[in-house]
């Protein structure tokens, strides 16, 4: 099965994601920002790093690359996205996902081993997970403080979009504790921690974030 | 004002030139009129004087560093050596590993952020310009004492410059150093180690050959930053009218770094480039004149041609820049389109600004007025060389040996271990090293706290590579010729005890004012301490950095020469971590304590400095070496014992995945007693885990090495208990982690 993944300039974490998409046993497939085509994959990943330097807003260039918008396009008619730290904010500069990601409280960047709680495991990105189910994965961030209105962040609690919440510590000021959101049909994740750095043991603090590739797999072989 | 020109400069060989004030010495610009047969022109003068610095020239320090040569030990491993960008040594299956550290310690004091990013910045593009993806970045730091004023200022923003530049380039940075003294309160010390890899066949060089050729610049465009001491001549040349404050320091972009960096990949991989060099200190000078002094010396540059971010820059300006972010390589014409179209994909700017010749000058013109006219080794290399005067200092005959306590109370050592890890220097670093991204390209084995970073080379075969930073200034302040031994011997055991085996050396070397002979001494003995090291060792150094005028008024930093030592691991899976992992394990000592408190923190903490530093034991050390590599299956943990003695290690060990242990250090089990055993730095100890099944077999290598073992005792619970003085795991966290983040928010 056929996973894309999207390197803009100032992608850092797409060699990562494509390698997490290998061993959960999926064909990674590069997808570069300049070209607007898909590459027939079947669900894309948009990789943390500094796409444009976060120059002027984290991902408010990149929302304007050629690839987003077969992205948005797609993405509307139920296409599976999953955007991580700086993929997360492009997926909110494309108003594919509500809210803001800001500066982290605190006003510093932020790399840690974070413990996280699975609340909706209803999206084919985190369906392989149980609900409270308990995970250990990187952040690192400096603008990972979910922020949104009172009436979406009272839609978001009261669909079940809340995807993934800080455990035991509130690392940035993220309102309700959000780490991590869905869209209303569920396709379109995103999330500030970085489950492409949690696949091994050797080189991560788990391999709770594999999860999120193998569940991505599976909902496409159920299609 | 006119442009200066070689056919002026010919005409008016009387000319008054601002060369003193430019940092040359009379005899030097009358070299520099002996070397041209003429008056410099502004912009040739502008040239030498960036090019002749002690900065770019190494005059005070080539007479010593040539030992490294002279000594050099035979090595299969060094594939590049010193003279290079960065030095190459050869890791096995095919990969070639290069890595470099610079100081980046004078920007740093004067814009900390910026100063600290354009260090990462720089060193990055050393290891690019070789030809290799980086891959891991390090950062020694060292400040003034950590609650000086000038500490809270300085701190922070080097850390998050650090961070903000490499976190942004994708860089895990796995380990490096924060070290507190007040010698450094005005000059901090900021170094930044690179270490990137390649297959054999990608080396690049910085050469420029083959007539006809085009040299190329590309990356970000020319601006006025970082011109620094050249404005003097500037404000000389052109007169009023123009923006005369610009920074000294260079402003980075990492960002642009960034698409340079895959840029240049791409390149390479396509073998576009027959030469390259970036542009770091002395801008186009220095990359102009070194690459065509290591081909075959003729170059001819159009500067106009040079895209420039500020058009009013002056031609002696557009040379000095040290705008970051470009570079500049060698390129045959037919191979230029396909140059161009890869860094159009990235967005990159580049330029052809001229051709190699076949001369043997260095010719630069500016709209078509000729205003360089040189031969580029004397430009490149041919700087002064001194022999500075030479004196052991004074203060090393009224050293005072330590008087320490003894602890003879459960409630004195709780009482001395707590304040010692609560203490600046051995604190918990997580505030400095969380704000950078030690996960990012997924390889990345072991980063800080551990004993050395380490990265995974090759995921089929999981060859990788371990890097470690150290010093300890205090010894080279009571001995440097001793100090330096004891550093790279620190730093070679770091690497085996993760389970690598030592197998390159480079060094950035920090040191107060050559023109203090007392500092040229320690400059002298730690050279030579450093090459003879590397000798007995048989560990090549593959290049270095050194900085000098480290210091305020007539105090000069501690001298602190920084080694860096490169291990290889053929299985990373093998690798040994510093943290006890569970309970029910013997706690083992490798190595005898004695009771030298000299240069301890312990004693630093006590106010006292000592008389005399460690005399290393170079046989001992390199069987301790091979008994750490022969051994390491038998390790459930391992961790080196230096700052802060098996104190510090025991906290470290046992609050890593908070697994408690019991101690018992018998009366007898060194001279010195119970303080010694615990807060004296004896070199040459590990403090490992063994299963019980495994201890007689530990026993048997340690006999057959000659290291002598000692029982601590074993692990388990939620405390450490030390002779029956037991504190709770809880409170050591705290005392280990308040510190930091009490002092810097």
């Amino acid at each position: 099965m056929r996973i894309g993944v999207v390197t803009f300039p100032g992608s850092l974490d797409d060699s990562s994601a494509l390698r997490a998409i290998r061993l959960a046993g999926g064909t990674p497939v590069p997808l570069f920002h300049a070209s607007d085509d898909l590459k027939e994959v079947e669900a894309v990943v948009l990789p943390g790093g500094f796409s444009y330097g976060d120059y002027l807003r984290c991902g408010a260039i990149s929302r304007f690359a050629p690839i987003m918008s077969s992205i948005i396009v797609a993405a509307e008619h139920g296409f599976p996205v999953l955007g991580i730290c700086n993929g997360f904010q492009i997926l909110c500069e494309s108003h594919l996902l509500p809210g803001a990601l800001t500066r982290n409280q605190g006003l510093h960047f932020v790399c840690t081993d974070q413990a996280l709680t699975i609340e909706n495991t209803a999206t084919p990105w985190t369906s392989g997970y149980t609900t409270g189910q308990r995970l250990v994965i990187p952040i690192k961030n400096g603008e990972g403080s979910f922020q949104a209105s009172s009436t979406t962040l009272a839609e978001l609690e009261s669909e079940g979009r809340v995807v993934l919440r800080y455990a035991d510590k509130n690392p940035n000021g993220s309102k309700n504790d959000i780490a991590g959101i869905a869209n209303t049909r569920g396709n379109v994740v995103g999330v500030m921690p970085h489950p492409e750095q949690a696949i091994e043991t050797l080189t991560g603090p788990s391999t709770d974030g594999l999860t999120f590739f193998t569940s991505i797999l599976q909902s496409m072989v159920g299609r | 004002m006119a442009l200066d020109t070689v056919a002026i400069a010919a005409g008016e060989p009387d000319a008054e030139q601002p060369w003193r004030e430019l940092g040359l010495k009379a005899d030097e610009y009358a070299r520099i009129r002996e070397i041209l047969g003429r008056r410099p022109t502004s912009s040739e003068l502008a040239m030498y004087s960036v090019m002749w610095s002690e900065h770019c020239s190494y005059k005070s320090s080539k007479v010593h560093l040539k030992q490294f040569g002279e000594k050099a030990p035979h090595s299969d491993a060094l594939l590049v050596g010193i003279g290079e960008n960065a030095g190459v040594v050869d890791i096995g299956q095919g990969y070639a590993v290069t890595f470099k550290i610079e100081s980046h310690n004078h920007p740093s004091f004067v814009e900390p952020y910026q100063g600290a990013a354009t260090g990462v910045g720089g060193i990055v593009r050393d290891i690019l310009t070789m030809g290799a993806r980086p891959i891991a970045v390090m950062d020694p730091l060292r400040f003034g004492l950590a609650d000086a004023p000038d500490t809270r200022r300085v701190l922070p923003g080097i850390v998050a410059g650090v961070g903000g530049y490499g976190n942004c380039l994708g860089l895990p940075n796995i380990g490096g150093e924060v070290v507190f003294d007040e010698t450094y309160a005005g000059n901090p010390l900021v170094n930044a180690l690179c270490v990137g890899v390649m297959r054999h066949e990608d080396i690049k060089l910085a050469t420029a050959h083959g007539t006809g050729n085009f040299v190329v610049l590309f990356g970000a465009k020319t601006g006025g930053d970082g011109i620094g001491g050249v404005s003097v001549l500037a404000s000389e040349t052109f007169a009023s009218g123009k923006a005369a404050k610009r920074p000294s320091v260079q402003v980075g972009d990492p960002f642009a770094e960034k698409v340079l960096i895959e840029c240049s990949l791409e390149i390479f991989a396509e073998d576009l480039v027959i030469g390259i060099q970036d542009l770091g200190g002395a801008g186009l000078s220095c990359a102009t004149s070194e690459l065509a002094s290591a081909g075959s010396g003729g170059m001819s540059i159009q500067l106009e041609k040079v895209p420039l971010r500020d058009p009013s820059l002056s031609p002696e300006e557009i040379l000095m820049s040290e705008s970051q972010e470009r570079m500049c390589a060698i390129i045959e014409p037919a191979k230029l389109s396909r140059f161009m179209k890869i860094c159009k994909k990235w967005d990159v700017t580049a330029t052809v600004i001229g051709e190699v010749t076949d001369g043997k000058h260095l010719q630069i013109t500016f709209n078509s007025e000729l205003i360089v006219d040189v031969p580029p080794r004397t430009v490149a290399h041919d700087g002064p060389v001194y022999n500075r005067p030479i004196a052991k200092p004074g203060y090393l005959d009224s050293l005072v040996p330590t008087s320490l306590p003894t602890l003879d109370t459960q409630d004195a050592i709780k009482a001395e271990l707590l304040a010692l890890i609560a203490s600046p220097n051995i604190a918990d670093k997580s505030w400095v090293t969380d704000q950078y991204d030690r996960y990012v390209q997924g390889n990345s084995v072991l980063s800080q706290p551990e004993d050395s970073g380490m990265v995974r080379i090759d995921e089929e075969t999981h060859l990788g590579v371990a890097i470690s930073t150290d010093a300890n200034a205090r010894w080279s302040y009571l001995d440097p010729y001793n100090g330096a031994k004891l550093a790279l011997l620190e730093s070679c055991r770091n690497i085996a005890t993760t389970g690598a085996k030592p197998l390159a050396v480079t060094n950035c070397l920090n040191f107060g004012s050559p023109e203090d002979p007392g500092v040229m001494w320690q400059f002298a003995e730690t050279v030579r301490g450093l090459a003879d090291i590397c000798l007995e060792m048989g560990l090549p150094v593959t290049g270095g950095n050194v900085s000098f005028y480290n210091q305020t008024g007539a105090v000069a930093i501690l001298p602190t020469p920084v080694i860096a030592v490169l291990g290889v691991i053929q299985d990373v899976r093998t690798r040994t971590k510093m943290g006890i992992p569970s309970a029910g394990l013997q706690l083992i000592q490798i190595g005898n304590t004695d009771d030298n408190f000299s240069g301890s923190e312990w004693a630093h903490l006590h106010g006292q400095l000592g008389d005399h530093a460690p005399t290393p034991d170079v046989g001992t050390e390199i069987r301790l070496t091979q008994l750490l590599l022969e051994a390491q299956p038998l390790f459930e943990s391992a961790h080196d014992l230096s700052d802060g003695g098996l104190a510090a290690a025991l906290a470290e060990a046992t609050l890593r995945n908070n697994i408690g242990a019991t101690i018992g250090l018998p009366g007898e089990f060194i001279p010195g007693g119970v303080a010694a055993a615990l807060f004296a730095e004896t070199p040459g100890r590990v403090l490992v885990s063994v299963d019980p099944v495994n201890v007689s077999a530990l026993e048997a290598l340690a006999s057959k090495y000659e290291i002598p073992l000692h029982t601590l005792g074993s692990s388990g619970g939620d405390a450490l208990v030390i002779n029956h003085a037991a504190i709770p795991l809880s409170e050591l966290r705290t005392a280990h982690t308040e510190t930091l983040p009490k002092l810097f928010g």
